[in-house]
């Protein structure tokens, strides 16, 4: 076996010195009648040419040559090529927890700058190593406002992510957190102001909406935070698309920041591994789940990082911790640091500016097609202001028209129904800076149903 | 204390020679405006105006991001890289961390376009090659662990462990009382208890026997109408299989509990044993342990659970499964499930990885794996028991526990001796685990050390052993090859510096 360093004569000898007269001498503690005496039934020892030809394989029946306006909590963005480059060196790659400081100093220095940017872009004071996901971001940041208000109920805009609101469900449910849900107003597709006012209450530890929302809607996040503050409830905002921030005013009014950063440079990978983070005020950090750097000296001055203010965490708090968490997702951490340090600060707004452009472009193109028209009110006609995704309503049932899409190698908008029974006909659609103007009007073409030319 | 470098100049030490490494400022200070490292094409729609497009939402003050061009990127990024210890560098002898060589093939088909750059929304029509992925690799890991059923939608161990409970807790709620405590061992990892109490249940200790493993009167004890389950490392943390398995098994069944097993010592039992032959109810698996994923720092991992058939109800939604014309598709329609644990199926890029371990070793390789790794390890506890104490005379697995109990007469701990590899040339081994050896010096080779790795390794621990008889304040002032000498963690935690400003 070609990643195995030993001859069989080396097995041998090393058996001996053991005093071990066969290898199975050393499996003797497990009971004669579990042992398997069989090979495990999964296919044979390949050729390192053969499993590149079968992961090549899978991914042609994963059709590449498809134009997508898929978002939904997962972008598509460019990614520059230097981020594979780093983060495939070895010493990265291969690795473990910085726990012990004097040899990791590199992760340990790439985290700081990580929780730097982060805090930076998010407009909060300090953000952790990372979580696993949005998702779960979202849902220990509920918990976080447990701990820190004593509360026990959490009042959740239908605006955020319906996947990001099943895990909060699943992690709220043994821990005594109910949750309220607060829609949102048909004209706008913001969290509805009066619903969420009559739903937050003295007892509510947190209010959590997502900004942009769902529907690609940036949030009044002052209101927000407002009704969330008069009760003394925390309020939490989620961050499904991080490059939004490069022009989106930042939720400076949250208490706690829970966000996705896979558009910073991570690949789609069929919806993971992302990258979670919470970012939050400076008073809560000690209620923070995750891992932490901090900047500190060694004996001579010189300055290094830690992990630090690890008596929140599960290996020395056990069942107290703030969190079970222990593994992260350090290394895609490590990617979107490198994607942040690539556009910096100018960067950052120039794209996405690119993807508003290209959005807004995308909205009005698709929108005045014939039996297409938006779901909510344009900034033009009162409406909230979008970032990259838009809900467009069809008199032809989407099922039907993105067959034609599908036809012209296109791949249209997420179905809303599935999660919003109400919204009928309704598809969300995503244009990121990737997405060309010859897409974008193919797309509108298709959708009404005019032969393109091939 | 004077290094041995200014002392005597460069020289060898173990399988080390220092050399300089360049110093490198945070990406902020060396920021400058106007540089760039980024350039988007021409944008090929009317450009709009911001402001007035989000109005009050506009972002006026941009996020202070550093400024820069891509060759600074490329060096600061190289320059950290090289204060890192890492597999690729040498041995990593971390015990319930399984450090194995993650090979690159791995690497190249997780980038495959047609993989990396799948939607997870895209139509499933379109995403076949994905699922077949998925599918192929739960059928491997239901196969290696003997279970019945496989949730891959965990990103991490813990994560693995929160949804197994969880389907432990929606079991018992089923059958009418979701029961009180769950009891774990005190040899077990804090992750174990961490997870049972975010499910809302009690933590009950279960002390170890004189072997340190599962002292099956106080199971008996224990165990009531109120236990939900054990949750047991198999393996223990002290590489120690539980040979009274199936009576630990039978103890907890007779109440009603489940047995959970903690997958972290997997790498000691695949092709070899398989937990659903020995009475495990539920299980989590590490991907980023013993299917070779890279730790990456700290992460991304994978956590997939395995259960029995009367389990399989409450998994995750959603579930993948074949319909009639053999094509892969999501059931949603999991009237009993637990609910989701994160958003979309999981860590597919995990998945590859991991698949392509099992690929490269088929059945041979996975078996001849697990017998090197322990193979490995029984040689480092017969090179070093008669220098280090062995707290625990019980046969060793993967990995083998010693103390500090001799070196300590001498005032040097476990935690100095780990300093100390360090100037060798080795990543620590892990420090006082488990809780139950008092200063414990945990060590798991794995099966990717070559026998001449292992003996370097073996010369240092032995050399550092005959230190801390001759010179102690060598040892307890290590390490002394570093870019940076032991920090003050005090201050880090008192006083948070948690990023940087200007």
């Amino acid at each position: 076996m070609r990643y195995l360093p030993k001859s069989d004569e080396e097995r041998r000898q090393m058996l001996a010195e053991i005093g071990a007269a066969t290898i199975d001498d050393l499996f003797s503690s497990i009971p004669a009648e579990y042992r398997l005496a069989r090979d495990l039934a999964v296919p044979r020892q390949q050729a390192e040419s053969e499993i590149v030809a079968y992961f090549r394989a899978a991914g042609q029946k994963n059709a590449t040559d498809y134009a997508s306006f898929l978002g939904a909590g997962a972008y598509l963005h460019y990614r520059p090529v230097i981020i594979d480059a780093l983060v495939q060196r070895g010493e990265f790659l291969t690795s473990y927890t910085p726990y012990q400081a004097e040899i990791t100093q590199g992760t340990l220095q790439a985290i700081f700058e990580f929780q730097t940017m982060i805090a930076e872009l998010t407009g909060m004071d300090v953000a952790n190593a990372s979580m696993y996901d949005g998702s779960t971001g979202a849902a220990e940041a509920a918990m976080m406002a447990v701990r820190v208000t004593g509360r026990h109920k959490a009042v959740v805009a239908s605006t955020v992510h319906p996947e990001y609101r099943e895990v909060l469900a699943t992690y709220a449910k043994h821990k005594g957190l109910t949750t309220a849900l607060a829609g949102y107003d048909q004209e706008t597709g913001r969290v509805d102001l009066k619903a969420l006012a009559a739903a937050v209450s003295a007892e509510t530890a947190a209010v959590l909406v997502q900004s942009p929302n769902f529907f690609g809607i940036i949030e009044d996040i002052p209101a927000i935070a407002a009704i969330a503050h008069a009760n003394g409830a925390l309020l939490i905002v989620s961050i499904a698309e991080a490059v939004s921030l490069g022009i989106v005013r930042p939720p400076v009014e949250a208490d706690i920041v829970a966000m996705e950063a896979q558009s910073f440079g991570v690949a789609l990978c069929y919806g993971g591994p992302f990258c979670g983070v919470i970012a939050a005020k400076e008073q809560f950090v000690r209620q923070m789940p995750g891992r932490l750097a901090g900047q500190t000296v060694d004996g001579a001055g010189n300055r290094g990082f830690v992990l630090t203010l690890a008596t929140r965490e599960q290996h020395i708090r056990r069942e107290k911790a703030t969190s079970n968490i222990c593994t992260n997702q350090a290394l895609v951490a490590l990617m979107a640091t490198i994607f942040m340090a690539v556009y910096g600060k100018e960067g950052m707004r120039e794209l996405a500016e690119h993807n508003l452009a290209k959005a807004d472009y995308a909205a009005k193109t698709l929108g005045s097609q014939p039996g297409a028209k938006l779901r909510f009110k344009d900034t033009s006609l009162g409406g909230a202001p979008r970032f990259h995704e838009f809900v467009l309503q069809t008199e032809e049932a989407p099922a039907v028209w993105s067959r034609r899409l599908l036809e012209n190698k296109i791949v249209g908008g997420v179905e809303l129904s599935r999660w919003y029974p109400e919204l009928g006909n309704c598809t969300l659609w995503c244009a990121t800076e990737v997405v060309t103007r010859e897409q974008i009007e193919t797309a509108a073409k298709v959708l009404a149903g005019v032969e393109v030319e091939a | 204390m004077i290094s041995d470098t200014e002392k005597n100049g460069p020289r060898t030490l173990g399988k080390v020679r220092t050399h300089p490494t360049q110093n490198e400022a945070l990406l902020f200070e060396k920021s400058s405006p106007g540089k760039r490292a980024y350039k988007l094409p021409p944008l090929d729609v009317p450009a709009v105006n911001s402001a007035k497009l989000l109005g009050a939402a506009h972002r006026t003050t941009p996020g202070l991001l550093p400024e820069l061009s891509e060759i600074e990127i490329i060096r600061h990024f190289t320059r950290l890289s090289t204060w890192n210890y890492a597999i690729d560098l040498g041995m990593y002898p971390l015990g319930s961390c399984t450090m194995k060589y993650n090979p690159r093939v791995n690497e190249f088909v997780a980038r495959i376009e047609g993989l990396a750059e799948a939607h997870p929304y895209r139509p499933e029509s379109l995403s076949q090659g994905a699922l077949e992925i998925i599918d192929l690799l739960r059928r491997c890991l239901l196969e290696i662990t003997g279970m019945d059923a496989i949730t891959l939608q965990p990103a991490a161990g813990a994560h693995g462990e929160f949804t197994g409970i969880l389907l432990t807790r929606a079991w018992h709620e089923s059958q009418g009382n979701p029961r009180r405590k769950i009891l774990i061992p005190d040899s077990a990892h804090g992750t174990n208890p961490a997870t049972a109490a975010i499910v809302g249940y009690a933590v009950e200790n279960l002390k170890s026997n004189a072997d340190g493993g599962i002292d099956l009167d106080a199971l008996t004890r224990q165990v009531d109408e109120e236990t939900a389950a054990l949750m047991l490392t198999n393996p223990s943390t002290l590489g120690v299989f539980e040979s009274q398995i199936h009576r630990i098994a039978d103890i907890l069944h007779a109440k009603g509990a489940l047995l959970y097993m903690d997958g972290a010592n997997m790498n000691a039992l695949v092709g070899k044993v398989r937990p659903g032959d020995f009475g495990v109810d539920v299980m989590h698996l590490n991907l980023h342990k013993t299917f070779s994923t890279p730790h990456g720092g700290g992460g991304p991992g994978s956590g997939p659970v395995a259960c029995k058939a009367f389990l399989e109800p409450f998994l995750p939604t959603p579930v993948l499964v074949q319909n009639q014309d053999g094509a892969l598709r999501w059931d949603y329609d999991r009237p009993q499930s637990v609910g989701r644990v994160r958003a979309f199926y999981g860590n597919t890029g995990m998945f590859i990885r991991a698949l392509a371990y099992i690929l490269a070793n088929g059945p041979d390789g996975l078996r001849q794996t697990t017998e090197d790794a322990v193979l490995n390890a029984n040689y480092i506890r017969k090179k070093l028991e008669d220098v280090y104490e062995l707290p625990y005379q019980t046969a060793s697995m993967h990995e083998v526990v010693f103390s500090d109990k001799r070196q300590a007469a001498r005032g040097v701990k476990t935690g100095d001796i780990a300093k100390r590899l360090i100037d060798y040339g080795f990543h620590p081994y892990t420090v006082s685990f488990p809780l139950i050896v008092h200063g414990a010096l945990m060590i798991e080779p794995t099966e990717s050390e070559s026998r001449e790795e292992l003996d370097l390794f073996i010369d240092a621990m032995r050399s550092i052993a005959r230190e801390a008889e001759e010179n102690p304040d060598l040892v307890k002032s290590a390490p002394h090859s570093t870019r940076v000498s032991r920090l003050d963690e005090v201050q880090a935690a008192r006083k948070p510096i948690l990023r940087w400003r200007p």
